[in-house]
């Protein structure tokens, strides 16, 4: 498979943007070579900042200095970005709309065999409620270079989330990310799979087993959570007449939450849901996980079958 | 790293108020103290003892120390104020208007509906508030990044944060202390107001902080205590963190809850009570 980790893409998109922004600072919380901030760390040493072990220190730092004018990129797995410090992002980040840029590696249950406490799959109910907040997660590599431009140069809180294995690319080189609007990956009339990060390869998969089938199944890459592209979803909801979200994230609160909310709202349809549910999940290898948990294609063909039936029969 | 003048030689503060005397300084606080008493009378709500601990320090910051221009409020080079104890906004905020970032008379919206005076504060709606607080423990991080990016551009401007003593069961209140210490923020002077009480009661017996001079020089920080209402002992200690290298300075200041208003001092129930409009009265007349 052609890819490379999104945290890897961060990485080195932030020396890139080091290089011809010297407002931009990065703090770390002792994960430098985990996050891929090293490179940057090692590149400009005097604008990088490891806080150690003080996640909820590093988002109040990270503040003062956005406070200051400076452009703050923090980065730690997503776990420790958003349980361990959630009321300083509340504070610093949400209320006081400071531009810093919290950019979370390791998210969701493909982190594999260091098991729950490290597999992040509440952050996104946690930042998408937060007013104010930006929340994006990429699909590849590519995406990734492109979001993280994107928040150094538009101002407010962000937060993105990025992975820990190597996710296929999605994307040709010449792609160009656009905040906020979702990205039609293929076209389709019978159903439309809604997805973000490396669900939304499963979901391209997926529609070419579900059109051998004869389901013309539209793909939508939702990379942006918040501000929602709700024109999207009610285009997906009046054209295809049914919806399957599917996120690396427990049921409640992520991207399925959110687009039910506007289909429920503007264009009520028949939705499928592939998630993590109400649960943890364990150590294991990122593709057992996803396998045991139920986020694989073809989990997701199941998920458009169902709804596509559910639509004829009403 | 920046080169730390003299405060001879630093610039003339846009509004110069660094020849008032100990007695007149003194004359500003008890304008101050009745400030908060009759904000927090009219609003109905507020926190008296808080604010009338730390009357002492914000006068001597503002009317003496710090380097600000009331009438450029974002001016890069100002010291800057952090108030990390949230909930002692009133104080804060008397010392503002007096400073003439906003009319006195807005003192008596604080927490009415449509107030740019916020019950705790908020950074996007006062001039002069440099950080949104009232969740405690963090202010000293945002400190940090303060003094950090002071470092980063090569201004001599300084960094002072409030906390609280009660504050300081907060973890991260320690997490931040490691990290100034860490960074070598010599720019960068902490201030607990020390009034030994919290909400519910003695912090001794909430959760006892002692021994805590001990406490910041085990964790890197030139530590200085005062009497917190003494203004000689306040202006030397301030003068003192400015000759500090490679070191953040704390300064211990040993105070009284609700200090200068009989009924309020030592009486934890004014924590976060709003005086009775008799209260107030009796409460004025005290202070004169």
């Amino acid at each position: 498979m052609a890819g490379i980790s999104t945290r890897e893409s961060y990485g080195k998109t932030l020396v890139e943007l080091g290089k011809d922004n010297p407002n931009i600072i990065v703090l770390d919380a002792d994960l430098s070579p985990s996050t891929m901030t090293h490179f940057f760390a090692k590149e400009f040493p005097d604008r990088f900042f490891d806080c150690g072990l003080e996640e909820q220190n590093m988002i109040g730092i990270a503040a003062g200095l956005a406070a200051s004018g400076k452009t703050v990129f923090a980065s730690t797995f997503a776990v420790f970005a958003s349980c361990r410090c959630f009321d300083q992002v509340r504070m610093c980040l949400s209320q006081m709309g400071l531009n810093v840029k919290v950019v979370a590696t390791h998210g969701g249950i493909s982190v594999g065999e260091d098991g729950t406490s490290h597999q992040a799959i509440e952050d996104l109910a946690l930042y998408c409620a937060l007013p104010g907040l930006t929340v994006i997660v990429p699909a590849d590599g590519i995406e990734t270079a492109e979001a993280v431009k994107v928040a150094a140069s538009t101002y407010g809180p962000f937060y993105i989330r990025l992975g820990r294995p190597k996710t296929p690319f999605v994307y040709p080189e010449s792609y160009h990310f656009a905040l906020g609007k979702a990205v039609t990956m293929r076209q389709g009339r019978d159903a439309t799979v809604i997805a973000m990060g490396i669900m939304v390869a499963m979901a391209l998969e997926a529609s070419d087993v579900l059109a051998r089938q004869g389901i013309d199944c539209r793909v939508i890459n939702m990379h942006t959570l918040k501000p929602l592209d709700e024109e999207a979803v009610v285009k997906a909801a009046s054209e295809t007449g049914a919806i399957v979200v599917a996120e690396e994230h427990l049921a409640h609160g992520g991207l399925g939450s959110r687009i039910a909310q506007v289909v429920a709202r503007e264009k009520p349809v028949p939705m499928g849901f592939v998630n993590l549910g109400d649960r943890y999940a364990s150590s294991g290898k990122a593709e057992e996980l996803l396998e045991r948990y139920g986020l694989t294609a073809k989990d997701i063909e199941e998920g458009v079958r169902a709804v596509v039936k559910r639509k004829q029969d009403t | 790293m920046p080169n730390h003048a003299e405060p001879s030689s630093r610039l003339t503060p846009p509004i110069n108020k660094s020849n008032l005397s100990v007695t007149e300084l003194k004359e500003v606080a008890r304008n101050l103290r009745r400030h908060v008493v009759k904000m927090i009378a009219a609003a109905g709500s507020g926190h008296p003892g808080g604010s009338l601990s730390a009357a002492d320090i914000i006068t001597a910051l503002y009317f003496r120390v710090l380097r600000y221009d009331p009438h450029n409020a974002q001016w890069p080079d100002r010291d800057r104020f952090i108030l990390s104890k949230g909930h002692a906004a009133p104080i804060l905020y008397a010392a503002l208007a007096e400073s003439g970032y906003f009319p006195v008379e807005e003192l008596l919206t604080l927490r009415k509906l449509d107030s740019r005076l916020q019950g705790h504060t908020d950074r996007n709606l006062t001039p002069g508030v440099e950080m949104s607080a009232g969740a405690l423990g963090q202010g000293l991080s945002f400190s940090v990044g303060v003094a950090l990016a002071a470092k980063l551009d090569r201004r001599d401007y300084r960094v002072y944060v409030l906390l609280s003593d009660g504050e300081c069961d907060e973890g991260q209140t320690w997490e931040a202390a490691l990290s100034a210490a860490h960074f070598k923020l010599d720019n960068l002077v902490a201030i607990v107001d020390c009034n030994r009480l919290q909400l519910s009661g003695w912090t001794r017996d909430i959760m006892n902080l002692e021994p805590f001079a001990q406490k910041w020089q085990a964790f890197g920080w030139h530590t200085i205590e005062i009497d917190g209402h003494d203004f000689d002992g306040i202006l030397a200690a301030l003068q003192e963190c400015q000759n500090m290298k490679a070191k953040p300075t704390v300064v211990i200041a040993h105070t009284t809850k609700g200090k200068g208003v009989s009924f309020m001092e030592n009486n934890v129930s004014f924590h976060g009570k709003a005086p009775t409009p008799e209260e107030a009265e009796k409460a004025l007349k005290e202070l004169g």
